[in-house]
């Protein structure tokens, strides 16, 4: 089987299994269709766009999903909760921590023991989260900056990054899907001396997402390309189901961490920065990505704030187990629940339906915040240029693992 | 507000209808009658006491062949009044649809599909439902529970 070709080609196999929307008999005079993607850098990942355009100008756009499509649901259907927990990693691969937390205050919540969680455990979670929050964002502001022809931006972004990711590798041992975060506690405690070098790269960081700011962010050019271009008005953006740095951008002060005030972040002083319209019109592109960069600084507050707690209050014990309340079974009462958290992309939601009688969820469903909010991309491109579709998606921060999952 | 006071409420608006409260959900949750689901939605969303804005999430659910229903839940959020409600109605596993709610929520567009895409629940008045995440000729819906896979698809192997 091995040295066989199984794949039976056909030239109407594109047509059968993705099929375009519009046909080339009903296009307009002067309309024609344009494809993007699934394979080209500026999508983000492997996402097709199929653009009807009339000259420049974008007539409608019709995103295709599923070529990352890896049956996440399926797989939680029949895997134990902790046995889940790796997958939810490969949803928003570029902030796992984050998916792993809302996962196991999932599963917390619905045990009964989201409350006995030590301190300790909730605040190591929350410095990782912001970390990997911290290099999500890198990597939406870096590849964004690359988008729309700003190369330098993505060099200094992905040097900040490979920081904070061989710093998490020291933690957990890898580099992007850590699998750290345990239903009831943590894998490992933190690796001795390792408050202090965060709080070093912490204080690094602070005159590079200033020099950031002063390259990319406040750049004649970059505003030019940004500013005024895909508005994003807030009744839409709350129709649409649209959270996270987007409906912030847009200038609604609705961030989870501060709504519902889970694990220990109702103890951190932070801000939620909005967007102000400050270049152009509220909720344009340039909004969206100006909150990205505040939200980075706020992340360094918390982390800040964090580590004061853990070197002090909650300072490494040599009795301490991260594992304590790590249940030896996991089997969770006859329920529904709906658990939600702040992912650098938005509200990543988890819906369990436990059965009482197995370990193995009846039903987990998840709710991808970029699935969720790519869904607005026609109304944003439409009527702009093809140049703009480019800044459009840029400035939606999509990663296609949580788009198909 | 908890559940049972918008049950009343509910109830006061749409007399004769029956709703019932979810037993062991968080957040709390009601059994909408499905035939009247936009009805219902259109009032939770205009209501001045309680006006969910958001709607979070739209999960599917199959019950299985032996319990003969599949459900629909929709998890509101009301933004200014910081309330959360789940809405769950119960369809036949015969012949699953409900109504659409893409005229309230733009956001149920997607999200509908995606239910459709993985059990084959009809949703009455969607402007564009075509699977979203399979390719369009696969088939079967994955997410019931007595999905089989094609033995083959292009000539490759489905199942390993």
């Amino acid at each position: 089987m091995a040295n066989q070709v199984q794949y039976i080609f056909d030239n109407e196999n594109l047509n059968r299994s993705a099929p375009q929307k519009f046909r080339q008999e009903d296009l307009k005079h002067d309309e024609m269709i344009v494809n993007i993607g699934p394979q080209h850098p500026s999508t983000h990942g492997v996402l097709r766009l199929e653009v009807v355009t009339s000259g420049e100008q974008i007539v409608e756009v019709v995103p295709h999903l599923g070529y990352l499509h890896r049956c996440f649901e399926k797989h939680a259907e029949n895997l134990p909760y902790n046995q889940t927990l790796p997958f939810t990693d490969r949803m928003d691969y570029l902030a796992a921590m984050n998916n792993e937390h809302s996962f196991a205050m999932g599963v917390e919540r619905m045990l009964g023991i989201d409350k006995d969680i030590p301190k300790r455990v909730e605040y190591i979670r929350v410095v990782v989260a912001e970390l990997n929050r911290l290099a999500s964002h890198f990597v939406a502001l870096g590849s964004y900056g690359m988008d729309i022809g700003a190369v330098t931006a993505f060099f200094w972004m992905m040097r900040d990054r490979e920081h904070i990711l061989r710093l998490l590798e020291w933690v957990s041992g890898a580099r992007m899907l850590y699998n750290y975060i345990w239903v009831g506690g943590l894998f490992y405690d933190l690796p001795v001396g390792f408050e202090e070098r965060c709080l070093e790269f912490v204080q690094y960081l602070k005159p590079k997402l200033k020099e950031l700011e002063n390259v990319v962010i406040d750049n004649a050019i970059f505003v030019n390309r940004t500013a005024n271009v895909g508005v994003l008005p807030i009744d839409l953006a709350i129709n649409y189901g649209i959270t996270g740095p987007m409906l912030r951008g847009s200038g609604l002060k609705y961030d989870l961490r501060k709504v519902d005030a889970y694990s220990v972040y109702p103890e951190i002083d932070f801000e939620i920065p909005i967007g102000k319209g400050q270049m152009g019109q509220l909720g344009d592109c340039w909004d969206r990505t100006w909150v990205r960069v505040q939200e980075c600084y706020e992340s360094i507050r918390i982390i800040e704030q964090s580590l004061e707690k853990l070197t002090k209050e909650h300072k490494r014990d040599r009795d301490f187990d991260p594992r304590a309340m790590v249940p030896k079974k996991i089997r969770p009462k006859a329920q529904d629940l709906y658990v939600r958290a702040e992912n650098p992309k938005g509200e990543t939601g988890f819906y369990f339906r436990a059965d009482g009688r197995s370990d193995i969820p009846f039903r987990c469903k998840a709710r991808g915040a970029s699935f969720v909010n790519l869904s607005i991309i026609n109304e944003l491109a439409k009527g702009g240029q093809i140049a703009d579709l480019i800044a459009v998606i840029g400035s939606i921060d999509i990663v296609l693992g949580e788009v198909d999952r | 507000m908890k559940a049972e006071e918008i049950k009343i409420l509910l109830e006061e608006s749409f007399p004769n209808k029956p709703f019932e409260l979810v037993e062991n959900a968080t957040p709390q949750g009601i059994v909408a009658p499905t035939e009247s689901l936009v009805e219902v939605m259109t009032f939770l969303h205009a209501n001045e006491q309680l006006y969910f804005d958001m709607l979070s999430c739209i999960t599917g659910l199959d019950n299985g062949v032996e319990a003969g229903t599949m459900e629909v839940i929709y998890n509101l959020y009301s933004i200014p009044n910081d309330l959360h409600l789940m809405i769950k109605v119960l369809l036949d596993r015969e012949k699953p649809e409900v109504d659409s709610l893409v005229e309230l929520w733009k956001t149920a567009d997607w999200q509908e599909r995606e239910v459709y895409d993985m059990y084959g629940i009809h949703f009455n008045n969607h402007p564009d439902l075509r699977r979203i995440l399979m390719p369009a000729d696969w088939e079967g819906f994955p997410l019931r529970k007595d999905y089989e896979e094609q033995t083959y698809y292009r000539g490759m192997k489905v199942k390993y």
